[in-house]
């Protein structure tokens, strides 16, 4: 009996490997593909044209959890498995393992990436002499407040203007929150990426002369700020507080149910905004708030990479390249409800079919681009950006669940940055 | 039983052993090599050995006893936290256990479906486990609403510390009692009946009978249950990283998520310290079995002289 | 008999006392605490996506009516609004700005009638959002998915029974050499969480070119020491003198194996059977390392691919964990009887 079974184990594993290697043989191209919403869908739905403009090619979207992404492409990366294409967010960390495009695309569509993706390709190399283009930005976010406009007239508050700073904007909605019974004034997504832009309106360059990160003085106020405003109760502390390690949480809920008034995020939140909360309240997106060194934003995104392990190189770009077009990118961002990372369909405004006061926050967010100061930007574009991102999340949610001091927050990030960083270049 | 030299027992044995070799005791291997190697390098052969480099910032401390004074701190305080946590959870679901046990074991209707209610959850996944009850437990959740109701302000049962220490005790003795009740309830099914009819004879009282008759009687079951319980409990991860995350801050991060946390999640992986780390928890789970095992020949012996 | 000593009577004729009211008070608050959590999740699972970030929650999933109105593509909301000549009526939204939401009644649909959001609330109805199932459908290769988890979890359940029964047959009816260096070495595999070793782990599997096949995800899981341990226990209690009986009708070991101790055994197989479906059937963090490619994924990895970077969609997140609850439920249901029986049979030898 044993050996019949082994037998039949056996022809099955054979089986399965025959039945996979036929797949490659018809110009298989496979793309992982994480969501927050429906971007895999409808890039698939254009892979469909792609696939009948190039006969005998088939496009395989394979929709993974963010956990997938985060924890085990780096590692199959590693190994030298892994997909043709994958939709990524860590860009710069993973830049080993890309497909340098150029080769591929040709002189005259390697100039149209260049051109129109001149602000993201950077994010994806590996240091300044790298000259390389390596993805595409499927969507572009930009950090920014929420608030509930609804509180505000009921508190007859008046809306702080847009050069008003963090503090002026605390204060605003400190006393909306008294005069309208709500239990916070504001919150922030658990996550470093979040905090960065406050860090450098007070002061962060994030980097030291040398290129390493740094939590220097302007980085440091920003903490102590942030954790004073947990510990006064402007801030709810279950965002920040009541998670542990470097788990991303956020604050949807608490604004969505009217508990606080200002909702620090992003970009990527104004359809859950226009679904869910504009029947509850009105809502907007606030000016990019400032401080004394900036008003900034941070920007970020994720990206339809090509990897080298690939076989068919010529085709992940053709296929990239055939994502990249006016017509088609265009399509990607009304779809997707996203903010465009190329230039000229930004320049020729996409139409997005949302309501009246979605498309305001689109335009607010997409006017707040202009504003991203260079640290921001350096940091996104920074290999190592998630040994920052991720040390901020964990030490800072320390501190407001009252396990440490700022200070020792500050010691025990730095201490932790240094060590990853290190490691990293060993 | 054959006493046998012959090849046989292998025989039946290769399969099992081949298996474990190859995707258990290989794996282990490597482990270990990792626990002395540094970089970032997936590959044992591309790391550079460094010795007990690992080990020793792991045990970087001023004092053992104060998580803050250590270089490793997150380590630290889960090292102490995962002592808490298994010490209250192993003692409280026990206790639980034998108490449901021994109402299973009465003349009560419909045995088996009660027995069945206490089980099922022992059939869910931890994922879901943690997703049910982070869905009860959330601020907008329904404990909460019960709560408001009857006057109770809102709390956050997963952002107060002691609270989320409370609850992941809670939640992890709900989703594993069952099993340990049935094998309790084996063992109290399995106490003859005329020791209890011989305790009715002398006028025993219930409470002497339970604890002259029955408990020593279901000792080695007790044992058994506890040394599994504890072995479970100091390796708990998934349902608790996926109820709290491991906070607040790290009031509920234990051994195993630090060392997913350090090999898996960061972006410079340090598979060398989560290797280290590891290496010291299987120390613990090594020791802490033995000593279980003397106390229970301890014991029995005690049984045996009185 | 009165019917309440009808009802209260008890197996052996006594009449119940306080100890029993005090079993069963204790048996129905466990009956609450173990079944209640999870019929929430069931509940929650057929609210919208909107319900579910209400608080108070309601009970029952309650959604916003909506009504088709002439001209308009998609039914809209309806509320219940303060008319200016002091009625109330249920009546459609069309449109709102700001403060101002205009609605219309879709018998007269040319007439508009502008209201401030303060002078109406929301009518509810009670609905099941039966779109949370019927989208993911569309979203989801279920076919496929079922298959592989299927698969994955009947082949491995078969191998572990066989390979760890032999194993435990050797351990218990032999006396050899080095018997119980390696009962204990197969033991001692126990101290080691799956966790901290999924690197490493990994390595093996793509080194055998295993990644992205489901055979990696069930080799590694045939193997496991509970197994071994459980039904040496068992097996232990077999009287040796069947198997000599065997031996004296020049029996093969392996027919002795297969036709003495196996069906023997059935009750600690049974038992273990049910451990390695489950284990298997919940499997989540291994086989996302391991299968990559739609083609091969499992129930639960599908239910995780609505976890996003950004959001979560709680709807579909929820009732996807439903469906994979399913057919545990529905086993456990049928079965339970011999699930618990088994088990306690299996203990107590």
């Amino acid at each position: 009996m044993k050996f019949k079974l082994s037998g039949v184990c056996a022809a099955l594993a054979a089986g399965v490997t025959v039945l996979a290697a036929a797949q490659v043989g018809a110009q298989e191209l496979r793309v992982q593909c994480y969501s927050d919403g429906n971007e895999c869908e409808v890039t698939g739905d254009i892979a469909k044209r792609f696939e009948a403009a190039n006969a005998g090619v088939k496009i395989v979207i394979d929709k993974v959890p963010y956990k997938a992404v985060v924890e085990q492409l780096p590692v199959q990366l590693a190994a030298g498995e892994g997909p043709d294409i994958a939709r990524v967010t860590d860009l710069g960390g993973l830049n080993k393992y890309y497909l340098d495009l150029t080769p591929h695309l040709g002189a005259a569509r390697a100039k149209y990436w260049q051109d129109n993706f001149a602000s993201t390709l950077d994010w994806f190399r590996a240091n300044a002499a790298d000259k390389g283009i390596y993805g595409l930005m499927s969507q572009l976010t930009v950090t920014g407040a929420f608030v509930n406009k609804t509180l505000f007239e009921q508190a007859k508050v008046p809306m702080p203007p847009a050069t008003a700073t963090w503090d002026d904007w605390m204060a605003a909605a400190k006393k909306v929150a008294d005069a309208t019974k709500t239990p916070f004034a504001a919150a922030m997504d658990r996550s470093g990426h979040r905090f960065a832009p406050l860090a450098v309106a007070y002061g962060a360059r994030i980097f030291d002369d040398k290129g390493a990160p740094v939590v220097d003085a302007g980085y440091q106020t920003a903490v102590k700020k942030f954790v004073d405003w947990h510990k006064n109760g402007l801030m709810p502390k279950e965002v920040w507080g009541g998670v542990g390690g470097s788990q991303y949480r956020d604050a949807f809920e608490e604004f969505a149910n009217g508990r606080i008034v200002m909702y620090y995020s992003g970009s990527w939140q104004v359809k859950r905004m226009d679904t869910q909360v504009t029947k509850a309240f009105d809502w907007a997106v606030a000016p990019a708030p400032c401080g004394p060194a900036a008003c900034t934003a941070m920007p970020g995104g994720a990206a339809f990479v090509g990897l080298k392990r690939t076989k068919q190189p010529a085709l992940v770009a053709k296929f990239l390249d055939f994502l990249a077009t006016d017509a088609n990118y265009k399509e990607l961002m009304a779809r997707t409800e996203n903010i465009p990372a190329h230039l000229g369909v930004a320049k020729a405004g996409v139409t997005y079919n949302v309501s009246p006061g979605a498309k305001a926050a689109l335009n607010s967010f997409v006017a707040d681009v202009a504003k991203i100061a260079k640290p921001n930007y350096q940091l996104q574009g920074y290999r190592f950006n998630r040994a920052v991102f991720l040390p901020t999340a964990q030490r800072l949610g320390q501190a407001v669940a009252g396990e440490m001091s700022a200070d020792d927050a500050i010691k025990r990030l730095t201490a932790d940055i240094a060590e990853q960083v290190a490691a990293a270049s060993k | 039983m054959k006493s046998s030299t012959a090849r046989t027992p292998w025989f039946f044995l290769t399969p099992n052993l081949v298996i474990f070799g190859v995707f258990t005791f290989l794996p282990i291997a490597i482990n270990l090599y990792y626990a002395f190697t540094g970089g970032v390098q997936l590959y044992p052969k591309d790391r550079p050995f460094v010795g007990t480099e690992n080990l020793a910032t792991l045990l970087d401390c001023g004092s053992y006893l104060d998580p803050a004074s250590c270089k490793k701190d997150i380590f630290w305080r889960a090292v102490w936290n995962t002592a808490q946590f298994s010490l209250f959870q192993v003692t409280v679901m026990v206790l639980f256990s034998l108490i449901t046990a021994l109402v299973l074991n009465r003349k009560i209707i419909g045995r088996g479906f009660w027995r069945g209610v206490y089980f099922y959850p022992v059939l869910l996944s931890p994922v879901v486990v943690a997703l049910i009850w982070k869905w009860i437990l959330q601020r907008e959740g329904v404990l909460n609403a019960v709560g408001v109701a009857v006057g109770v302000p809102q709390t956050l049962w997963l952002a107060e510390p002691g609270w989320a220490m409370f609850w992941v005790i809670f939640v992890s003795i709900w989703a594993h009692m069952g099993f340990y009740t049935l094998i309790l309830l084996a063992g109290l099914q399995a106490i003859p009946a005329d020791l209890y009819e011989a305790a009715q004879m002398d006028r025993a009282s219930p409470w002497r009978t339970l604890t002259r008759v029955t408990l020593p009687l279901l000792l080695p079951n007790l044992l058994v249950v506890l040394v599994l319980a504890a072995i479970k409990a100091v390796q708990t991860f998934d349902e608790v990283f996926v109820l709290t995350g491991g906070g607040p801050g790290s009031a509920t991060t234990f051994v195993v998520q630090f060392i997913y946390q350090t090999g898996f999640q960061e972006q410079v992986r340090l598979y060398g310290l989560a290797a280290a780390g590891s290496l010291l928890l299987a120390v613990a789970l090594i020791a802490l079995t033995l000593l279980q095992l003397k106390i229970s020949r301890a014991e029995e012996a005690g049984e045996r002289a009185r | 008999m009165s019917p309440i000593k009808f009802l209260t009577r008890t197996r052996n004729g006594r009449s119940l006392d306080w100890t029993d009211w005090m079993s069963y008070a204790y048996l129905t608050v466990g009956l609450f605490l173990m079944f209640g959590p999870v019929l929430w999740l069931v509940a929650s699972s057929f609210k919208t996506e909107a319900a579910l970030t209400e608080f108070p929650p309601s009970l029952l999933p309650y959604g916003q009516k909506a009504v088709a109105v002439p001209g308009e593509e998609k039914p809209k909301p309806v509320y219940r609004v303060k008319l200016p000549d002091g009625t109330t009526k249920e009546l459609p939204e069309v449109r709102r700005i700001g403060l101002v939401a205009t609605h219309v009644d879709p018998a007269k649909p040319e007439e508009f009638i502008r209201v401030n959001v303060n002078d109406r609330e929301p009518v509810r109805e009670f609905r099941l959002a039966t779109e949370n199932y019927t989208d993911l459908a569309g979203k989801l290769k279920f076919g496929t998915y079922l298959w592989n988890s299927v698969f994955i979890t009947v082949v491995a359940t078969l191998l572990t029974l066989l390979f760890n029964s032999m194993a435990a047959f050797a351990l218990s009816k032999y006396k050899f050499a080095g018997r119980k260096g390696v009962f204990l070495l197969i033991l001692s595999t126990l101290m080691v969480p799956p966790a901290i070793v999924l690197v490493p782990n990994f390595l093996v599997i793509s080194e055998l070119g295993l990644l992205n096949s489901l055979w990696g995800v069930i080799w590694p899981a045939v193997a496991t020491p509970t197994g071994v341990f459980l039904l040496r226990q068992y097996m232990l209690t077999i009287p040796d003198e069947l198997l000599e009986a065997a031996r004296m009708d020049h029996a093969s070991e392996w027919k002795i194996y297969w036709r003495i101790v196996l069906p023997l055994a059935a009750p600690a197989l049974a038992v273990l059977a049910i451990f390695s479906v489950m284990w298997r059937w919940n499997d989540f963090l291994w086989p996302l390392i391991v299968l990559s490619k739609n083609e091969h994924f499992t129930l639960q990895l599908a239910l995780n691919a609505f976890q996003g970077d950004l959001v979560t969609q709680w709807n579909y997140l929820l009732a996807m964990t439903v469906i994979t609850l399913l057919p545990v439920t529905i086993v456990f249901a049928f079965l339970q009887k011999y699930i618990t029986q088994g088990i306690a049979s299996a203990g107590v030898k």
